[in-house]
């Protein structure tokens, strides 16, 4: 396990950090806004994230994927978080490709985690049923129907769904226990409705109305499917932890540059102590996080079995410390950090949206509770 | 001899070796062995314990041998650190001598004078104190007064320091003295090896909040310092003293991320725990979670800091940093304790020699965001020389 990333991710991260400069500022976050983009995100640019091998980071290379593994994932979506690129890359290329690598069968990973490499798909992932992150209250129900199953309940806020491909839900089998299962959007039954958030994502509330499903619907791959289902979300807590992490170094530089810019009094407003002390203070708690991230995703590489306490660790610092970067950055911009002109303020927003996504930082510090065994 | 083997055979010989009552974490300032002249082991097996270390060189483990280290490389020694730990061995010998003057005697010393101060620090024979403060300067360290007279072969040394921790149970003392008076105040200073055992130095300890002091106040009064016992060249001793600052600001750190108690074993203590092993208080119990993730985030941040180092890239500024969260957090950590506690945590004094032990420790934690520079002056630091913000 290590810190320091090996060359590949530093190849990995200067050629993502370049590309997404180029393909993927800021700006381009606002154009979607502006148009109203139906789906919230560029599909041109997936594909162009697919070409440069971003999509295939956990998939083996007997499914056409690169095999890099979660640390390569988190180089990835630290840059992402960076220039706020709205993407599918976090639901499908990990959360999608983790799902099928823990509980699909052989052919369901035949089937799926190539087109994740390719590019060639895009999936959503419905879990929570309420407002806020709860990935044990399931009430989505999946009933045998023959060899097949009938799935009926209601999804909230489920990201990128209104430009997904395919849905991999949450849902209690008659045993009690919760299962994945892959369903088409456009089935019949299913009923998608677009929710316009801050961060300007399009989630969707899903309802599953009798949906028919066949008996290969279901991820049965898996010996524990909760334990899966459990691990799958602990990989994607560290990686939006990365992504989150990105973006509150990012809102932190920004706001660097503006202070050394800006001049009152007759001075660079720099050299003000009170300032001065609020971001060497952020400083630290960027390292702590940063230090956090890496090691969360280094555990997923190496050491499965003790990841969930190091992820939830992840996500909540990182949940908290995006929050606090990107707030800071506005009141150290002073007023233009409360115009839509400059970017200080999307970060915030970002940094909510992404910090509730998977378990805010309350519900983490709770997991690290239950984890740590007090 | 590969890393394994070498694990193999240091775990083999810390289970032989250690004493069972040396494998418990350290409740009190009482547990931890200093050395020094006037030393008295707390116990038979602190002395067996710390005999045997200082015999393999262990007490310094990454020293050379002919100045009484235990000469290995840097990786063993952190396997050393690690099976250690695993045992939960305590450290046979702590001091400053180890933690601060060590590292500048190697860096800056002559040959003559790491042989003549190095092995009596490993072996635990004489106890160091630092003299860097002075009344009335505060972490402002450069506008000192002490003064040091060159007179022959030795310095005639006058002033008073302050916050001098142990001064009273030291051998010696690594001062900072104004050797050059009309010099620019940076590069007048001279760094001192000074003898407390002579005529023109006394100490007097100085009570704290906290009942108990390590701390005192240290007068020269026509005390002698041999020229030979400066450290590097005349005026050279702010340099030297800044690279021992970085150590000390890292003895710090690792003494507050450091064992002792934690608010669940306390929680426990008072009874404040529900049959399944929650915190009955669910604040309480939140507020010791978001400390546990900092707490995991700190020993992540100090192990890559290190891994960095050994990849070339210097902790420098960093180390202010590292200071100033691992403080905070040691003083989070001491309120918590008093919180899981109740009215436990205030007892002064009572039957068992602990008592009183959680509101000492509670109320020394207040000294460690002051001393060693304060939070502030590392924010200061971190603000110049790691963000690169202008001065005023």
């Amino acid at each position: 396990m290590s810190f320091v990333l090996t060359e590949d991710e530093q190849m990995l991260r200067d050629s993502a950090r370049g590309f997404l400069a180029e393909a993927s500022p800021v700006s381009a976050l606002r154009k979607l806004r502006d148009a109203k983009d139906p789906v919230g995100f560029s599909r041109e640019l997936w594909g162009q994230m697919a070409e440069m091998g971003w999509t295939g980071v956990l998939v083996s290379e007997d499914h056409g994927g690169v095999d890099m593994g979660y640390s390569a994932a988190g180089v990835i979506l630290e840059e992402i978080g960076r220039t706020l690129t709205a993407s599918p890359y976090l639901s499908t290329a990990v959360l999608g490709a983790t799902a099928f690598n823990l509980a699909g069968t052989e052919s369901q990973k035949s089937a799926w985690l190539p087109k994740i490499a390719a590019g060639e798909t895009v999936i959503a992932f419905a879990i929570d049923e309420k407002a806020r992150h709860a990935p044990e209250k399931i009430d989505t129900r999946a009933v045998a129907d023959g060899n097949g199953f009938r799935l009926s309940g209601k999804k909230r806020y489920v990201v990128n769904a209104m430009g997904a491909d395919v849905l991999i839900v949450a849902a209690r089998t008659e045993d009690d226990r919760i299962n994945l299962f892959l369903v088409d959007p456009e089935a019949e039954g299913v009923e998608r409705t677009a929710r316009r958030t801050v961060d300007s994502h399009v989630p969707a509330d899903i309802v599953f109305d009798d949906v028919k499903l066949t008996g290969e619907a279901i991820l049965s791959g898996a010996e524990d499917p909760e334990a899966a289902y459990r691990l799958l979300l602990d990989a994607g807590r560290a990686c939006q932890a990365a992504e989150l992490y990105g973006a509150a170094l990012q809102a932190f530089d920004v706001t660097l540059d503006y202070i050394k810019g800006r001049e009152q009094f007759g001075v660079s407003i720099a050299t003000f102590q009170g300032l001065q002390h609020r971001a060497a203070h952020l400083y630290g708690e960027l390292e702590l996080t940063q230090s956090l991230v890496r090691r969360a995703l280094t555990t997923l590489d190496t050491q499965p079995s003790q990841a969930p306490l190091w992820c939830a660790a992840a996500k909540a610092k990182a949940t908290q410390v995006a929050r606090l970067s990107a707030a800071e950055g506005i009141q150290m911009h002073g007023g233009v950090g409360m115009t839509d002109e400059y970017d200080i303020g999307l970060y915030y927003k970002r940094a909510q949206a992404a910090g509730e996504y998977l378990g805010d930082d309350a519900f983490g510090a709770g997991e690290v509770a239950r984890l740590s065994g007090y | 001899m590969s890393l394994d083997t070498f694990r193999k055979e240091t775990r083999a010989w810390l289970e032989a070796n250690c004493p069972e009552a040396m494998r418990k974490p350290i409740r009190s300032e009482a547990d931890i062995c200093w050395g020094g002249k006037n030393w008295t082991f707390a116990s038979q097996d602190q002395k067996v314990w710390f005999e045997r270390m200082v015999e393999k060189g262990w007490t310094v483990p990454t020293w050379p041998t002919e100045y009484g280290g235990g000469g290995l490389s840097k990786e063993e020694a952190f396997v050393l650190k690690e099976e250690m730990k695993a045992i939960g061995a305590r450290s046979p010998l702590d001091s400053f001598g180890i933690w601060m003057l060590g590292p500048a005697l190697l860096k800056y010393g002559t040959h003559e004078q790491k042989l003549e101060h190095l092995p009596p620090i490993a072996r635990g024979e004489i106890r160091w104190c630092q003299g860097y403060s002075e009344p009335g300067a505060g972490s402002d360290l450069v506008s000192l007064r002490t003064k040091g007279e060159l007179k022959g072969d030795r310095y005639i040394v006058n002033g008073q320091k302050v916050w001098t921790s142990y001064a009273d149970k030291s051998d010696w003392i690594f001062a900072l003295v104004r050797t050059e008076p009309d010099a620019p105040k940076y590069s007048g200073i001279s760094f001192l090896l000074i003898d407390m055992d002579q005529k023109g130095v006394s100490t007097k300890p100085i009570k704290l909040i906290s009942g108990k002091s390590p701390f005192c106040e240290t007068f020269f009064d026509d005390a002698e310092a041999l020229t030979k016992n400066r450290l590097g060249e005349a005026g050279q001793g702010w340099e030297i003293a800044k690279y021992l600052l970085s150590h000390e600001r890292a003895g710090i750190v690792s003494e507050a991320a450091f064992g002792g108690l934690n608010p669940v074993t306390a929680a426990h203590q008072s009874g404040e725990v529900e049959e399944d092993g929650r915190l009955s208080d669910p604040i309480l119990r939140g507020d010791v979670a978001r400390l546990t993730i900092d707490g995991l985030a700190f020993d992540a941040t100090m192990r890559r800091v290190k891994e960095e180092a050994d990849h070339g890239e210097g902790v420098g500024a960093r180390a202010s940093m590292l200071k100033y969260i691992g403080t905070e957090l040691n003083k989070r950590r001491n309120e918590l304790n008093m919180s899981a506690l109740g009215y436990d945590g205030l007892l002064w004094e009572g039957e068992k020699e602990s008592d009183g032990d959680p509101a000492r420790s509670w109320l020394r934690s207040r000294a460690n965001s002051i001393e060693g520079g304060t939070s502030e002056i590392q924010l200061n630091i971190v603000a110049k020389r790691v963000l690169d913000l202008p001065s005023a």
